[in-house]
């Protein structure tokens, strides 16, 4: 079906910034503009998911160029899933910001730039073009270098350069991929791509740059062994920064790798075997990073990379069941991993120290916080019936029904360790008494009421979405079993695409 | 720079190349030029003038604060955009007027898409130029 609502997830974020930075010099004016443009985005990305979610792939071509010569852009249930938890995610975040944001970093043009940094995770999102791909690519890292380094820290700037460093090499490594896939095939269109791969010859050249296209990606997901720059970088900036960054940034990369795998590369046997080992590789060495941390943020990030593998583990499957974990799992995770960072954050507000062993008493202080902190720590580890729990059981019966005993044992190896890693913070953290002498305080004890419920309110939103995503797991569920069979079924999606046009055949 | 020939030069040389680089802008959508080497001649008219007398006087020549040509140079090219979806076809699709019109050419959304690009360059060049020499001064 081709329509032009497909555009609007892109514009809406992108008129916010322009109006913006209209207001460059107010910053107080843009907190209002900035939430106007969120609640905007999700009213915009509503009609978009329930229509992709009646199993329609809605494409759209831009400047009315057909594919596969001119840009398109597609969104199947996958697509329209990730659109309508950013804009969710990004609402959650923007109101947290209005009491997080320091106004000297607001005037640095902090909300300008989460706009457009939303702006290129829709256009990743919806992208039916892989160097149209690479260019939303290049969006949200521009973003986010400008975010990660804004108020020129001395720590940020230690975390900026491993981070940008590494993004740009996945960049300059993602284009290589593209350059060598375009030299062989001669078009850019992810459909045409698809059906082009399958006829072509040149197996070692395509299994060539699939390997590229993996590391670039992978470094962008962190996967093992191209993750260490992620504990090192994601706990520097301000809390709804390394929010956004935690909840959604790695995400596109394993959105990346499973659309370009599934439509191009999944075939061939060696790359699903290098897909499984990386998958256990990274849940179990980003666990293992994540007990032996003692930093709160540096720990959420070690569990971010773990919990990578477990999407990877799907990929790597390829059956309808765990492919629909993965997805189940993806939306969890944005949800859930978004929502850690905004507890931590608040963590420190209120104790000034994010050392574990440092802070302490949060329970006996503010126990319903803490049990509103709890749930949002334990969706994570999958404590059924929160929302981590499903999609586990249907990554793991996925691994069952193809005999892959090494990603089971990552699997259960990797949930327990997250349970350690959350059971350690909550004993130490949450209820240990502190002593007297050695109590912190942070600015939450200053803050107003209303300022108090811009952080509160946030965690309270996404931990609803969170319980939601665990108790209508039977919606959830059929959900991801329509977004599976889209993406085990290459076809459908390459007729939406390139049905548009139904170029007469060339006759010699 | 205190030079009287190049500060009596930069006088006659700024609206030369604010004319050349709206030349090489009109110029661009079949032969080489375009919005964005259009906008950086243009700001190299502005630095220029710049190095000869001082900051304080191109900012008053400028009247507005470039960085604020951003913003506008977005929306224009935003707009231009946004046109067709009046018109229900797709996004960015190039619209044109059916008489050609002397000097400019065909003028179309594309036209202004790339006024739009002029503008944000210049904008975002000298905003950068200029906030580096205040921060030297």
């Amino acid at each position: 079906m081709n329509t032009n609502l497909l555009i609007l997830p892109i514009i809406m974020p992108l008129i916010t910034a322009i109006v913006l930075l209209f207001f460059w010099f107010r910053p107080n004016r843009q907190k209002y503009i900035s939430l106007v443009g969120h609640i905007l985005s999700v009213l915009v990305a509503i009609p978009i998911f329930l229509e992709a979610m009646k199993g329609t792939i809605l494409t759209m071509a831009v400047g009315n160029w057909a594919a596969p010569f001119g840009i398109v852009y597609v969104c199947d249930a996958f697509s329209g899933a990730l659109v309508l938890l950013t804009s969710l995610v990004g609402l959650a975040v923007g109101i947290y910001s209005n009491a997080a944001i320091q106004s000297k970093r607001a005037s640095y043009g902090y909300f300008p730039l989460v706009h457009f940094l939303l702006m290129g995770l829709y256009g990743s999102f919806l992208a039916g073009d892989i160097f149209n791909l690479y260019v939303w690519f290049e969006v949200i890292i521009i973003a986010s270098f400008v975010l990660i380094t804004l108020g020129g820290e001395k720590a940020q700037l230690e975390g900026a350069v491993k981070y940008v460093t590494m993004n740009l090499l996945a960049s300059v490594i993602f284009l290589t991929g593209i350059a060598v896939l375009y030299g062989i095939l001669g078009t850019l269109n992810l459909a045409d791509l698809s059906l082009k791969v399958s006829e072509s010859p040149h197996r070692a050249l395509i299994n060539a740059t699939a390997i590229l296209f993996l590391v670039g990606f992978g470094i962008k997901s962190a996967i093992f062994p191209l993750y260490f720059w992620l504990p090192d970088s994601y706990h520097t900036p301000p809390t709804p920064i390394s929010a956004i960054f935690g909840g959604l940034l790695t995400k596109v990369g394993v959105y990346a790798l499973i659309r370009i795998f599934s439509l191009l590369f999944i075939g061939d046997p060696f790359i699903r075997d290098l897909l499984s080992w990386i998958a256990v590789l990274t849940m179990i060495s980003g666990a293992f990073g994540a007990i032996v941390s003692y930093n709160l943020r540096k720990i959420f990030s070690y569990l971010i990379v773990s919990h990578i593998g477990f999407m990877i583990a799907g990929l790597a499957l390829f059956s309808p069941i765990a492919i629909a974990g993965a997805a189940y799992y993806m939306m969890h995770d944005i949800i859930a991993k978004t929502n850690l960072f905004l507890v931590g954050g608040t963590i420190y507000k209120i104790k000034g120290q994010l050392h574990i062993d440092r802070v302490k008493g949060l329970f006996s202080q503010y126990p319903y916080l803490s049990i509103v902190f709890a749930l949002a720590m334990f969706s994570v580890v999958g404590t059924p019936p929160l929302s981590g729990f499903w999609p586990k059981i249907m990554l793991l019966k996925g691994s069952f029904a193809m005999d892959n005993m090494w990603i089971i044992v990552g699997i259960l190896l990797a949930t327990f360790l997250t349970l350690w890693a959350m059971v350690r913070i909550w004993s130490k953290s949450f209820w240990s008494t502190e002593a007297n002498e050695e109590k912190t305080t942070g600015r939450y004890q200053e803050m107003t009421t209303s300022q108090r419920r811009l952080l509160i309110g946030p965690i309270l939103f996404l931990l609803a979405i969170s319980l939601f995503l665990g108790f209508g797991a039977g919606y959830v569920s059929q959900m991801c079993s329509l977004i599976a069979d889209q993406l085990m079924d290459s076809d459908t999606y390459v007729n939406a695409v390139l049905g548009i046009t139904n170029l007469p055949e060339i006759q010699n | 720079m205190n030079s009287i020939i190049l500060k009596t030069a930069s006088r006659y040389l700024l609206p030369l190349l604010l004319l050349f680089s709206i030349f090489t802008l009109l110029r661009g959508h079949y032969l080489p030029g375009g919005g964005f080497v259009g906008g950086l001649i243009a700001s190299i008219a502005f630095v220029l003038y710049a190095f000869a007398n001082t900051l304080q006087d191109t900012k008053k020549l400028l009247k507005i604060h470039p960085g604020f040509l951003m913003p506008a140079g977005l929306l224009l090219s935003f707009v231009a955009g946004l046109l067709p979806l009046v018109v229900g076809k797709p996004f960015m699709t190039g619209l044109w007027f059916a008489e050609k019109v002397p000097v400019v050419g065909s003028i179309g959304s594309a036209l202004f898409f790339d006024i739009g690009v002029y503008l944000v360059v210049i904008g975002a060049s000298l905003t950068i130029i200029f906030t580096i020499t205040e921060s030297n001064q």
